[in-house]
């Protein structure tokens, strides 16, 4: 029996669609990567990492005497109101210091979801809108927040004074703590710009002493800030890739990282543009951006860095303070910070690397997964407030879904020695039990 | 219906196959970054020339070769086309990304005259990879004069 025209044609669209389906479902190899490519994945490397940037305005950043006293901080609940929130309460080192929920919980219910800490040491800008300029000036701000630690300096300073651990390391590090017995000069509780009576105590004291409560304050936040600029990201198997592609070991490549991983990490430098704004070996620029994200539900567009640019700028905490510690205080990227209409609604990149285990995502946690975010950079919807930045992507399910496995492969343990990943009491009690 | 005859299909299909090929060709040339009017070329030695031709600007990037999200000063120089160095103008500097239509991520600005038509700029930084034009807008006694210095990073 001669085929007739419709079967020809039926065998020919059958063939058509199958075609077209490897055609778009098949992974297959991606085009080889040209020398630029090779470059771009160099800067995405781990290995590109330069050391912890100098922090000038912070005199013991570096000072490991001073790291250890900020990992007590860190881990201590003492450092609240109530006395059971500390910053591993929502900063919680086996979710890559993040906390698992859309905004953080402690006393009360944040303003914005928990930014992770992992490399924040390389970042100008704290928070999602940049409000503050040093990881040490950030640590002040959570322990006066009444849904945070709900606590007040006066209290904070009086905690390292009366503690003898607290009060021998802190005097070894800054030099003489204020004598604090007079309760006429230094209130029980007392804060500026918290509440009206923490208010009315602190006004009750003399701009001097107040001083030195200030200076004592700072110095808890960079002893803190000293720890954390040991959180570092550790290699992944997206690292040892690159190491495979600069030294063009084509077995190796195939060994570390899939076909479609591969093919995810192509269309993330090429159709998607992601090196846009996740770039560098932290795969962020710590910029702020407008990416048309949809405001939590029930609440007003956040306007991001256009009100927080504002409050660094007048905060007393920050680079050009009477409390940084930097001589010259060149602090370029205070002095000569963008402002203007361009930030509205723009927030800051998050880094890429701590995507895994760190959901929900977004500055108050709108997206609860990678696929959603995907989606939202793939359709780049019209902002609610300001102007969404990104364009369309035209990516396609196949492609989305390669660009979430390559992803995937930035997961990997913190560089960080897991001795500083838990509380250190904890460790002494172990160790006293062992003995 | 009429059926089409072989020779109009034929037709077709060459009129198909020239418009394919215009357009494959037209894609893999691509567009090409123009260098921005009138101001690249070396004649007497002026690398960046001002838009109306009063101004010859280089620039020095203390960051060498500039990475991305590193804060940094340049040293900008001003002279006429005859190598004199104009002293003491008033020069702003701004720019952005024209192919993302978005501007500098920082305001950078001129903090002080070195002497011999140099200008410390302080507050550069760029935020991505790929080509920038930085407008510097040069005014000393008259009416400013705009220069764009193309940067591919």
């Amino acid at each position: 029996m001669a085929l007739t025209r419709k079967t020809v044609a039926a065998i020919a669209a059958v063939v058509t669609l199958v075609g077209l389906g490897m055609w778009r479902y098949w992974p297959g190899e991606p085009a080889p990567w040209t020398d630029a490519e090779i470059e771009q994945l160099r800067r995405l490397w781990i290995g590109s990492l330069p050391p912890v940037p100098p922090d000038p305005t912070n005199a013991v950043a570096d000072d490991p005497r001073a790291a250890r006293l900020g990992q007590q901080l860190f881990f201590d609940p003492r450092l609240s109101g109530n006395g059971q929130v500390a910053c591993v309460t929502c900063h919680q080192p086996a979710l890559r210091f993040t906390d698992g929920l859309p905004k953080g919980r402690a006393i009360g219910v944040s303003m914005r979801n928990t930014r992770g800490l992992v490399g924040a040491a390389y970042s100008p800008w704290l928070y999602w809108d940049g409000r503050k300029d040093s990881l040490w000036s950030q640590a002040l701000s959570p322990l006066e927040d009444a849904r945070e630690h709900g606590g007040n300096r006066m209290q904070i300073v009086r905690l390292i004074a009366e503690d003898s651990e607290y009060s021998a390391a802190y005097v070894a590090l800054f030099g003489p703590l204020p004598e604090l017995s007079d309760r006429g000069r230094f209130p029980e509780a007392a804060a500026p710009g918290v509440n009206a009576e923490l208010e009315a105590a602190w006004q009750s004291m003399s701009s001097a002493d107040q001083q030195k409560v200030n200076t004592v304050f700072a110095n808890i936040g960079k002893a803190i800030a000293a720890y954390e600029r040991l959180l570092l990201p550790g290699p992944s198997r997206f690292d040892t890739y690159v190491e495979a592609v600069i030294e063009a070991n084509e077995g190796a490549q195939r060994r570390t990282l899939s076909s479609e991983e591969i093919a995810g990490l192509a269309v993330f430098i090429r159709k998607a543009r992601c090196t846009e704004c996740h770039n560098g070996p932290l795969f962020t620029n710590n910029e702020f951006h407008n990416t048309g994200i949809l405001s939590f539900p029930g609440e007003v567009p956040d306007r991001g860095r256009i009100d927080g640019i504002r409050e660094v700028q007048q905060d007393p905490f920050n680079c050009l303070g009477p409390y940084s510690d930097d001589p010259v205080k060149e602090c370029a990227e205070l002095r000569f910070a963008r402002t203007g209409q361009s930030l509205l609604g723009a927030t800051r990149t998050p880094s890429l690397r701590n995507l895994s285990g760190t959901a929900p995502y977004m500055h108050k946690g709108q997206m609860a997964a990678v696929p959603e975010i995907l989606d939202h950079y793939n359709r780049a919807p019209t902002a609610m407030i300001g102007h969404n930045e990104t364009k369309p992507l035209g990516l396609s399910r196949p492609e989305i879904e390669r660009l979430e496995a390559f992803l995937d492969s930035l997961a990997a343990p913190l560089a960080t020695p897991s001795e500083w990943l838990a509380a250190p009491d904890l460790r002494r009690r172990d160790r006293v039990a062992r003995d | 219906m009429v059926k089409p005859t072989w020779r109009s299909s034929r037709r077709t299909v060459w009129i198909g196959c020239v418009t394919a090929a215009v357009v494959a060709l037209s894609l893999i040339m691509g567009p090409s970054a123009a260098p921005p009017d009138g101001e690249s070329g070396s004649e007497n030695d002026c690398a960046w020339r001002s838009k109306s031709g009063r101004y010859c600007v280089t620039y020095r990037s203390r960051l060498d070769p500039i990475t991305i999200n590193r804060i940094h000063s340049w040293v900008l120089h001003v002279e006429t086309p005859e190598g004199v160095p104009v002293d003491h103008a008033d020069i702003a500097v701004d720019g952005g990304m024209p192919a993302h239509d978005h501007g500098l991520p920082t305001s950078p600005r001129v903090t002080k005259y070195l002497g011999n038509g140099d200008y410390l700029v302080e507050g550069m930084r760029f935020h991505m990879n790929g080509y920038w034009e930085i407008v510097v807008t040069v005014e000393a006694g008259g009416r400013p004069d705009r220069v764009i210095l193309p940067l591919e990073l």
